[in-house]
């Protein structure tokens, strides 16, 4: 298990670019496996592109990803996605089961369908965020916890290493956002490491292990009781960069 | 391999009828297949322009094909438009993503340049193409054995690729980042939708006509998405919606004289979709009329079962006898009306009118039914006034439309909740259906 030694993400000189409009400048981050990291700063600070980017959704226009120790292509498998809620349309004819099942779908190739034991894993994916009644709704009939609680079930039934999530706990009421912070404890337990945007300051400093402060550029990386203070969060959040987004929107002429 | 090829072939010949109509109708049928599939991924991902643009970017291949192969081939025509159509995708494509246009300016520049140049072409090439009408409107007979051959082996392409490949496809269409994150090669599997979307305008081109072809690819899609909250059952309606038009307007178009194909068969697909739009059973505008009315009438029985028995209690449960005039002034209705809801209560058991027709009793059926809904009036005024801190004055409202949906299960809730009481906030008893059977009077 060398794996263990291994940083779960490690990213280097990460740099994403929208239309020639830099988003996001070269950022060095190396996540030990087993931590429980939220990413943070204001709207705008690249936060999503940060995810993305990493996934390999949005191109990035400049370093590298590396998942495991390896190239994020070869680990892919290792790694799930929970996109944002808004991200989808969920008038799409699928049922909380079928959403469930894509998790599993990863292993199986473009042909093969799912069989027995992937429907077990949905189906406990499903029992985990309490959604298993839900089972054969369509997506659409369901609240916005709800459907955020289906699409981490979904993650869950990907049965991954690591995980990014893009604000799980937009729209879902204090109930369902304690039980997810239960779930992502849980999961960090059982040696997952878990990567997740969240908005809310305030309770960012009790839900993680670790803080990634994020505005174009990485402010810092480490142990919530280290990069907690008021002057790297006065320096995620105060304000806009100037001379960044200045140069940002120069570039975007060219 | 060439072997296989040409045993395919012989099948396929086999496969081929010899009337002109039997000719028409398969091909009628082959294009509401591969239409029907494609369209479903069409109108879930919001690209129904896309198939509006791919069609009219056909025309210069049609063109093209008509004047390079001079015995009229079908498979020049077609590797022709085809190419002609995948270079318009992958020219709106290419626009997307080099400039900030979004998807719907693209699909209408190309869309109108490609068509305008197909016309230009052929109006310098007239007597190469005096087919092109056949490609623009659609002419069912005009197919022939050839043709219908090519139709064929394309449809069949296009129903085994998307046999094997639904799933990732539907996964992509759903949520394309995670798509990504699953390892699906999501470029090639676009590809190949373009790909298969194209193959399918083609075939249809020449039955619909390049104008009409992307109703075929929406409209059926669209009804069977109305029907259904099932992906396989989407693409199955959405198949046989396809094919039903297609039929349709085949045998429409043959048996009135100077009808063109493609106008007809689109016109079909609307009609199956308006019919679709009127009575399927959860979308449907008339269906939702029809369970609206009959709700109505239902609160209208359970309050007239109500009234009957407030009557009852007020006289202190000793008559077993209602008056229907009685019941008139207690409803505040006149008597005809009445005795109208009368006959919906005695149709239905709840009630037994005397034979003068001037007084009416509760069946044991109706006293349950009128103390469910007593019960669940007051249950909720309590409720109501107890838990969500309602005036006394201001639950009577709510109770009257809640009474007609509480479930038994809720009412459970409730009286556990409440601690089964027996007195509403206005001290009215709370009737107590399950112990009918004990109440002396009630037993008949
Ligand atoms: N697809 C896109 N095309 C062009 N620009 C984009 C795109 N996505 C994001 N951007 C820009 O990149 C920057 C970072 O966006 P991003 O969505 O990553 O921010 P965020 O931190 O997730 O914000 P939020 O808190 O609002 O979710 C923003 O300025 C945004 O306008
Ligand atoms: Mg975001």
């Amino acid at each position: 298990m060398s794996d263990e030694q291994q940083p779960a993400l490690e990213t280097h000189d990460l740099t994403v670019t929208y239309h020639k409009r830099p988003a996001l400048y070269g950022i060095d981050v190396a996540v030990p496996a087993g931590s429980l990291v939220g990413v943070v700063g204001p709207n705008g600070a690249g936060k999503s592109s940060f995810i993305k980017a990493v996934m390999g959704v949005v191109p990035s226009s400049g370093g590298w990803v590396k998942v495991f120790g390896k190239p994020l292509r070869e680990n892919l498998h290792r790694v799930g996605y929970v996109p944002q809620r808004e991200s989808v349309d969920w008038d799409f004819p699928v049922t909380v089961m079928d959403v469930a099942l894509m998790g599993t779908y990863g292993g199986l190739g473009l042909f093969r369908g799912p069989g027995k034991a992937e429907k077990r894993r949905a189906s406990e994916a499903l029992e985990k965020v309490g959604m298993l009644p839900y089972s054969n709704r369509q997506i659409g009939n369901l609240s916005g916890g709800q459907q955020q609680r289906v699409f981490l079930a979904r993650a869950l039934a990907q049965d991954s290493d690591l995980y990014l999530m893009d604000e799980p706990f937009v729209g879902v009421d204090a109930a369902t956002e304690a039980a997810i912070v239960t779930l992502l404890r849980e999961m960090r337990e059982r040696g997952k490491t878990v990567i997740v945007v969240h908005h809310d300051l305030q309770s960012a400093g009790e839900y993680f292990d670790r803080l990634l402060l994020l505005n174009m550029r990485l402010v810092a990386f480490g142990e919530v009781k280290d990069v907690y203070t008021p002057e790297l969060l006065q320096k995620t959040y105060g304000g806009r960069l100037t001379i960044l987004s200045e140069v940002a929107d120069r570039a975007a002429k060219l | 391999m060439v072997q296989e090829m040409s045993v395919l072939a012989s099948a396929v010949d086999f496969l081929i009828p010899a009337g002109g109509s039997a000719k028409a109708m398969m091909a009628a049928v082959l294009l509401g297949a591969g239409c029907g599939l494609l369209g479903c991924f069409v109108v879930l991902r919001r690209v129904a322009l896309m198939g509006d643009a791919v069609s009219h970017a056909v025309l210069p291949g049609v063109v093209a094909g008509l004047i390079y192969s001079s015995e009229r081939s079908p498979g020049v025509i077609f590797v022709f438009a085809a190419t002609a159509g995948l270079l318009g995708a992958g020219l709106v494509r290419l626009m997307m993503m080099s400039t900030r246009l979004k998807s719907d300016a693209a699909l209408g520049i190309v869309l109108a340049t490609f068509f305008a140049f197909g016309i230009m072409w052929q109006s310098r090439n007239q007597q190469d193409t005096v087919g092109v009408m056949n490609f623009l409107f659609g002419n069912v007979g005009s197919i022939d054995a050839s043709d219908l051959r090519m139709m064929l082996m394309t449809t069949l392409v296009l129903v085994v690729t998307m046999f094997f490949l639904r799933r990732p496809l539907l996964v992509m269409s759903f949520d394309e980042g995670f798509s990504r994150g699953l390892g699906y090669p999501v470029k090639l599997l676009n590809g190949v939708f373009y790909f298969l979307l194209t193959f399918s305008v083609v075939v249809a081109l020449q039955a619909v006509g390049v104008v009409l072809v992307s109703a075929m690819l929406i409209t059926p899609a669209a009804a069977a998405y109305l029907l259904t909250d099932r992906f396989d059952r989407m693409l199955l309606l959405s198949v046989l919606f396809g094919v039903l038009s297609g039929l349709a307007g085949g045998v429409v178009s043959a048996e009135v004289n100077g009808l063109p194909t493609g106008p007809v068969i689109a016109l079909s697909a609307t009609a199956l979709f308006a019919g679709v739009y009127l009575v399927a059973p959860r979308h449907g505008v008339l269906s939702k009329a029809w369970r609206t009315f009959r709700r109505r009438m239902r609160v209208r029985r359970e309050n007239t079962l109500k009234a009957i028995y407030q009557i009852h209690e007020g006289e202190g449960f000793v008559h077993e006898e209602v008056s229907v005039l009685m019941l008139a002034r207690k409803r505040g209705q006149t008597e005809d009306a009445v005795r109208r809801d009368c006959k919906a209560l005695l149709s239905r058991g709840f009630i037994d009118m005397a034979e003068d027709g001037v007084s009416l009793h509760l069946s044991r059926l109706g006293w349950k039914r009128a103390m469910e809904i007593v019960r669940n009036h007051r249950l909720w005024e309590l409720y109501l006034t107890n838990e969500a801190d309602y005036a006394e004055d201001h639950v009577h409202e709510d109770a009257e439309k809640i009474e007609h949906i509480l479930e038994p299960g809720t009412v459970r809730q409730l009286e556990q909740h409440l601690d089964f009481p027996e007195l509403d906030p206005h001290g009215k008893p709370i009737p107590q259906p399950r112990h009918l059977v004990a109440q002396p009077l009630l037993t008949r």
